[in-house]
């Protein structure tokens, strides 16, 4: 048992130019894309109109009316979403290694430490390949484990690329829902293991590793230039790998938009049926997908009557734990462990799904 | 020249293994190129993220891939420093 899981991550990779100073036409050429985004952003609803009544002749009001329409304006804006907030967390990110991220949570009291773990987890370039060598290296450097899993949990369930896709797709409040939940959910897991003092439950040998004192980073980016090239590789590595998802995604939503008739999932995911949130998560965690790859279903079983929360659960069960990175974390934490970690993240999952199903 | 990559075995860490093994092919340096594989030895090195490159034992990036650029200047450095 030495294979390691692929992991559906994005460690970017970032060329470090030889000069600080931007040159005169990299500074025009920067202006002119935001200058066309925001041109191309402004108009896409105007621009999808015209398109699918005038050119395409479609009836006004006709269902594939409404469908070509939803389609035409929802994937370029949601590309643009996401080819943007891409870039701007490449560039957030870039100053955010997983090193000064050590240093900000080492010797941290639990509590503070959660909550700085949570928001430093949605900054902090991560990928599942690496959850190993730095739970290692957060534990035997003095960052207390419920504060290390903290990290742990909401590096990958805050996700960047779900959260613009739900902002693009269904409003603000769902997005902000996500976001404020992954973030609570995070805190409070970690810090309930934190409390739990489970120390004994990682496997020996973990606190017996001799950590490099030095601690090897690497390069990191420290111009500008080079930030701004952070962020572009971090576009074209992200964008280029999820907008087929993104786009499949979008037409499933536009043939609900305009066909499939609403309610047709609120008997098995609706508010009514009680036992749909568990069953979403249990149905979660053997699913491992990027946030990309899980959006479409969102959309369809959102668009088809299901629930937010039962939904949410869902979707938070899919990205937040997965199988493939319970057997990466093996190496480190006793079975026992990685059963109160998946059991601790499971039930605040299952509270969120219950109460939005509660308030919305 | 010693060089190590070092990656318990994803994507990301064989792509950095062919990278640096055609990058050293292409300059003609004479080096040994390792993989290291066991998170114990990784470790060692101090590095919280892979794929990791080291050279000489120092650490000169994690946790990304380099560009063909930088990848080259560091092995030409290295080599001229013996």
């Amino acid at each position: 048992m030495t294979t390691t899981p692929e992991c559906a991550c994005s460690c970017g990779s970032s060329p470090s130019g030889k000069s600080d100073k931007p040159k005169f036409h990299e500074v025009l050429g920067s202006l002119a894309a935001v200058a066309a985004w925001w041109l191309v952003y402004r108009n896409l609803e105007t621009f999808a109109k015209w398109f699918t009544y005038r050119v395409l002749r479609m009836g006004q009001g006709s269902h594939l009316g409404a469908a070509v329409e939803f389609l035409v304006y929802e994937a370029p804006k949601v590309l643009l979403l996401l080819t943007l907030v891409v870039f701007g967390v490449g560039i957030v990110r870039s100053f955010f290694t997983p090193e000064r991220t050590r240093k900000l949570l080492a010797g941290r009291r639990e509590s503070v430490g959660n909550v700085l773990a949570a928001l430093l987890g949605t900054v902090t370039p991560f990928c599942s390949c690496s959850a190993v060598p730095l739970f290692i290296g957060f534990v035997t450097t003095g960052v207390p484990l419920g504060v290390t899993f903290s990290f742990l949990i909401s590096a990958p369930m805050v996700n960047e690329v779900a959260l613009v896709l739900l902002f693009g797709l269904f409003g603000w409040k769902v997005a902000a829902l996500y976001l404020g939940t992954g973030l609570a959910i995070a805190m409070i897991a970690g810090w309930t293991i934190g409390r739990l003092h489970l120390e004994g439950w990682v496997e020996d040998w973990v606190y017996k590793v001799n950590t490099g004192a030095a601690g090897g980073a690497g390069e990191a980016p420290t111009t500008w230039r080079d930030r701004i090239r952070y962020g572009r590789d971090a576009v074209k590595d992200i964008v280029g790998k999820v907008w087929p998802y993104v786009v499949a995604g979008i037409v499933v939503g536009a043939g609900i938009h305009g066909y499939v008739p609403e309610n047709f999932m609120a008997s098995i995911m609706g508010k009514s049926a009680w036992w749909s949130v568990p069953v979403a998560v249990l149905l979660g965690v053997p699913m491992y997908s990027n946030a990309a790859g899980i959006i479409p279903i969102v959309q369809a079983l959102l668009g088809k009557g299901a629930a937010l929360g039962t939904v949410l659960a869902f979707m938070m069960a899919v990205i937040g734990l997965s199988l493939p990175e319970a057997i990466i974390l093996r190496k480190v934490l006793k079975l026992k462990l990685i059963a109160v970690f998946f059991g601790v993240v499971g039930f605040g999952i299952l509270v969120v799904g219950y109460l939005f199903n509660l308030v919305m | 020249m010693e060089v190590k990559v070092l990656g318990p075995g994803c994507t990301k860490c064989k792509k950095l293994y062919e990278q640096v093994d055609q990058s050293i092919k292409q300059l003609g340096l004479s080096a040994t190129l390792a993989k290291v594989e066991k998170i114990e030895e990784i470790m060692g090195y101090g590095v919280l993220a892979t794929p990791a490159l080291v050279i000489n034992g120092e650490v000169k990036v994690s946790g990304r891939l380099p560009s063909a650029a930088e990848l080259s200047s560091w092995l030409t450095t290295a080599a001229m420093a013996g």
